[in-house]
């Protein structure tokens, strides 16, 4: 088969390839995606753990090491079969956190260190490159041995046939890894591409296989006798290296790049994890079945010499079954183009977040933060680093001399993401891990990794010299690359793998009971940690109503609930769409982005939106928690200052109140004081003249008599003075008890008059009153309304100043209400006076003879205040007029009868 | 010897009466003014040995009277007996910075009034 026929073919194959990808991404973009995204492609998927290591190295393995290569599919078989103990805690974390890749989730978890992330991706970087070349140099012998047919190839020519490969891949990596941003970092496109490139794969393997076991061993029976009669079956492996290599593929499982991409990050949903958790396995054991026979007839029928490798395409070219071994070398082109593919979407992902982005941030720290051409920037980093990685690949092809073993390489590339474990497993179980334990194991571990297994596979000709092995470096024993601490006589894998895994553990473990944890680290611990506790149920999610739905509730912590869900719906509305979210589109995200630039400023919306749509690094949780915690501070501003409102309040309340307090107590004292000289002042009297009739001799009798008048006179008055005390006491503190009886208004001022001997002839004052007037019924205590009238009549017949005396009653209606005004002819009270008149202690003068301690009219009103009238001073008289307001009767009635 | 004369301002009729005659019995001379208005005008007048003054009066307070007095070159050295039916001590302290000669809170007792009225004068 010419050379020309087979690059065609290939070509067609990648376009192929091209047309599914892009199918598949356009699927996606119209929302089609859901078979997309079953667990059957999600299971094919993780098939890109069989590279063409897998596909032509197992075989090779086989005939090399018999059943060691087993070993390579029992360690993720395990880790499949336990998902729920790592795989599921993993998917769940990098769900809820939106972790882009392993470096991501480790720099996340580690309060979110760049300098791990930094770490892990140098590790990815290393680790990945001699995989990358093996992918290379596989493809490249493959390709060789068809063109070539077993004749030493031109070294010159194939490594040209690789760089071309290299450059093929990583164009289709770029167009289709970099196609969209998306900050959940799924591709649609590609992993369909992956799921039918593992079909061809395994349909590959399983025909050659076929053909073995049935045309050229001739069936089942004759095929296991030939298994028992070669050596295969009899090489035997140490339990160490058994043991180190489960463990190294299940670590390499969790860890590779490409393993956490297709297994955490394109996951869907996490359900896909158990029907992967025995689909997986399944696929594993179907490709591995016929491992064994290839590789015995291989052997058989294969000259001495030629490479086992590449039995699986050479024994049907063997037997000039040219289609077959056509087939057979797309599976392995689509198993090295799968790995390197998917390897370089993740790693370039973690140099653009880690390395490139931050490098970038930081030169353009200054200049405006976030603008419109951050996507080209990424877009571009993400390129730019993959054509990087599939370099490196290529460079270390070449200065490898494409020679090793293809299962030696893979090896070393295990051991060297392995390192990631001990952080990675400290990262979801121990919530005590630091982010320096972290940064110390992986260190460690990196260097030592570097040391005894990636540097070595370079072989003697490489950068170490025999002489290095051989005596340690500066003649320095203890650092011996396979002999470590003098450790002699460990296989160079075990030891490796030993060391690097003990001395990483040992510095993550010590350093991080050492260290103490930021804030941030603890945070996230505790979130990793607890992740089941964290995150609501499982359930599946498509990225277009993720990214919407994320959108939402970062617009509602903005924008309040009510105002961002009319904002989605009026959107949805516009799209066309019956449901509450609408397509995420550019215009959208726009519109979006000036409605939240209202609130939080266009710089910030647009970082806050970008976080959502656009991928970069910072993970959603954290704008969240930005959001959150302005608005957290923004209700407790709003709380401090109703609460410093209500102080005030309360401040202006004690305020009044003290006020109140202290004109009161001065009232009180002004009470007391007043009180007690108005009780001083008749105790002077009766004490002075007292003392003077206990002298006795020379007073006459009618002196005697006049004193003891005055005495008896005085007593009276404070008598009276001690009841009308009393008595405002107690209609002051309401505890008066009202007799109310029916009567009439004309009754009640008899009694009054009678009471106050001012009735009659005798009488000093003289009284006008028109009797028709007065035939007002009353219902009231007409007994305090008497004492009303007769303090009122008393004061006119004290105070009134005219020659002759007049007091004039005149009843009649106001607003409705009858009155009695009581008009007297005298001066009347000067306007000063009048307004403090009813107050306590306070007289129209200050003559008292006979007169009252200046409590009647206090009394008064208190009395009126509770019969539900009034008294006041009428101004405008020639006299004092006083007038009293009665009880509303129809008030009063209804009062009854309510 | 000339005969005492005492000036007693006060308005209560009653105690008026009682010191007149307790004073009267001594036999001195007792003027009265019952309105602290023109009381001053009439210590001046009557340039009394001895003034007796309630505090509590119409229109012009005691204290004001006393104040003034004591401003008054004429009338500064007439000896004054407060009488006040207010006898809490911060009173006391402001007559005494007035410069009141005796103070004394009603009711009082006959005997030590007269005694006191007898020291002023003499």
């Amino acid at each position: 088969m010419s050379f020309d026929v087979l690059v065609s073919i290939c070509v067609a194959y990648v376009l192929l390839l091209f047309g599914v990808a892009f199918w598949a991404d356009k699927q996606a973009e119209r929302g089609r995606a859901r078979w997309l995204r079953s667990p059957v492609v999600y299971t094919l998927s993780l098939s890109v753990y069989c590279t063409a290591w897998t596909f032509y190295g197992a075989v090779g393995y086989a005939a090399r090491s018999g059943m060691e290569f087993v070993t390579i599919y029992l360690g993720p078989t395990l880790v499949m079969i336990g998902w729920w103990v790592i795989l599921r805690r993993l998917v769940r974390i990098g769900r809820s956190q939106r972790i882009t890749s392993i470096a991501d989730l480790i720099s996340s978890r580690y309060g979110k260190s760049n300098a791990l992330g930094v770490l892990v991706t140098c590790l990815a970087v290393l680790g990945t490159t001699p995989y990358i070349a093996l992918q290379l140099q596989s493809v490249t012998l493959s390709l060789d041995a068809f063109s070539q047919s077993g004749s030493a190839s031109d070294p010159h020519s194939l490594r040209n046939t690789a760089l071309l490969i290299a450059a093929g891949l990583a164009l289709f990596t770029i167009i289709f890894g970099t196609r969209n941003l998306d900050a959940n970092e799924r591709h649609h496109g590609v992993v369909t591409a992956i799921a039918v490139e593992a079909v061809v794969k395994l349909a590959a393997l399983m025909a050659v296989g076929m053909f073995v076991v049935f045309v050229v061993s001739g069936g089942v029976g004759p095929t296991l006798q030939a298994i028992d009669a070669s050596p295969i079956s009899s090489w035997d492996t140490g339990a160490d290296r058994w043991a180190t290599l489960i463990f190294l593929s299940a670590a390499a499982f969790i860890c590779l790049p490409r393993m956490f991409q297709v297994m955490v990050v394109e996951n869907s949903d996490e359900r896909h994890l158990a029907t992967a958790s025995w689909a997986f396995p399944l696929y594993l054991l179907l490709i591995s079945l016929f491992v064994v026979p290839i590789a015995v007839a291989g052997l058989s029928v294969s000259p001495e010499g030629s490479n086992p490798d590449l039995f699986v395409q050479t024994v049907p070219l063997a037997f000039d079954r040219n289609a077959l071994a056509m087939l057979a070398f797309l599976g392995g082109f689509s198993s090295a183009t799968s790995m390197v593919i998917v390897a370089a979407i993740a790693v370039s992902t973690m140099v653009s977040n880690h390395v490139v982005m931050p490098i970038w941030l930081n030169l353009r720290e200054g200049r405006a933060a976030l603008s419109g051409d951050v996507r080209h920037v990424v877009i571009l980093s993400r390129r730019l680093s993959i054509a990087g990685i599939l370099f490196f690949g290529y460079l270390y092809f070449v200065l490898s001399g494409g020679g090793a073993a293809l299962a030696a390489i893979g090896l070393v590339s295990f051991t060297g993401v392995a390192q990631v474990l001990p952080a990675l497993l400290g990262a979801i179980f121990w919530r005590g891990a630091t982010r320096v334990g972290a940064a110390a194991g992986l260190s460690v571990g990196l260097v030592v990794w570097i040391w005894t297994s990636f540097l070595p596979s370079f072989g003697a000709t490489g950068i170490l010299t025999p002489e290095i092995f051989a005596h340690g470096p500066l003649g320095i024993t203890l650092l011996r690359p396979h002999a470590l601490f003098g450790i002699e006589g460990l296989d160079p894998l075990v030891h490796s793998v030993f060391w690097s895994m003990v001395l990483n553990t040992g510095s993550f473990l010590a350093f991080s009971l050492l260290s103490s944890q930021t804030p941030l680290e603890r945070l996230q611990g505790a979130r990793f940690v607890n992740i089941f506790r964290y995150s609501g149920g499982i359930r599946g999610w498509s990225s277009g109503a993720v990214e919407a739905e994320d959108l939402l509730m970062m617009t509602q912590r903005l924008l309040g609930a009510t105002d961002a869900q009319a904002l989605f719906r009026a959107e949805a509305q516009r799209q066309g769409k019956s449901a509450s979210l609408p397509d995420v589109t550019p215009a959208f995200v726009e519109r979006l982005e000036r409605e939240l630039a209202g609130s939080v400023g266009a710089a910030t919306a647009h970082a806050m939106t970008a976080q959502i749509t656009g991928g970069v690094s910072v993970s959603v949780e954290d704008m969240m928690r930005v959001a959150d915690e302005a608005q957290q501070i923004l209700e407790y501003s709003s709380q401090l200052e109703a609460k410093s409102r209500e102080l005030e309040n309360t401040a202006g309340q004690l305020r009044e109140a003290n006020e109140k307090l202290v004109a009161l107590s001065f009232q009180k004292d002004n009470f007391l004081s007043q009180v007690s000289h108005e009780l001083r002042t008749p105790m002077t009297s009766i004490r002075s003249f007292s003392e003077i009739l206990m002298d006795g001799e020379s007073m006459s009798a009618e002196d005697r008599q006049k004193f003891s008048q005055t005495i008896n006179g005085e007593a009276v008055r404070m008598t009276r003075l001690l009841d009308d005390l009393l008595d405002l006491s107690v209609l002051e503190s309401g505890q008066v008890i009202l007799n109310r009886q029916e009567d009439t208004l004309d009754a009640v001022l008899d009694r009054a008059f009678v009471a106050t001997g001012q009735l009659g002839a005798d009488a000093a004052l003289a009284v006008d009153r028109k009797g028709s007037d007065e035939k007002v019924p009353l219902r009231t205590d007409c007994d305090r309304l008497a004492q009303v009238f007769i303090n009122l009549i008393s004061n006119a017949g004290q105070y009134c100043d005219a020659p002759e005396p007049r007091l004039r009653v005149h009843v009649h209606e106001v607003d409705g209400r009858h009155v009695v005004d009581f008009i007297d002819n005298g001066s009347g009270i000067p306007e000063e006076s009048q307004a403090e008149m009813f107050e306590k202690f306070t007289r129209a003068d200050d003559h008292r003879a006979g007169g009252g301690a200046g409590l009647g009219l206090a009394i008064c009103r208190e009395v009126m205040k509770r019969l539900g009238g009034e008294v006041d001073y009428v101004a405008g008289f020639d006299g004092a007029a006083f007038r009293v307001t009665l009880p509303d009767t129809e008030s009063a009635a209804a009062g009854r009868a309510g | 010897m000339t005969e005492t004369r005492v000036l007693l301002i006060e308005d209560e009729p009653n105690i008026i009466e009682a010191i007149r005659f307790i004073l009267s019995r001594e036999g001195w001379r007792v003027d009265t003014c019952s309105d602290g208005g023109n009381a001053l005008e009439a210590v001046r007048n009557r340039n009394p040995d001895l003034v007796i003054l309630d505090v509590m009066l119409p229109n012009r307070s005691g204290y004001d009277i006393l104040s003034d007095m004591r401003a008054d070159e004429a009338m500064r050295d007439i000896p004054v007996m407060m009488l006040t039916a207010r006898g809490q001590k911060k009173d006391k302290e402001l007559a005494d910075r007035l410069g009141v000669n005796k103070f004394m809170t009603k009711p009082f007792s006959n005997a030590e009034m007269l005694a006191s009225a007898r020291e002023l004068v003499r």
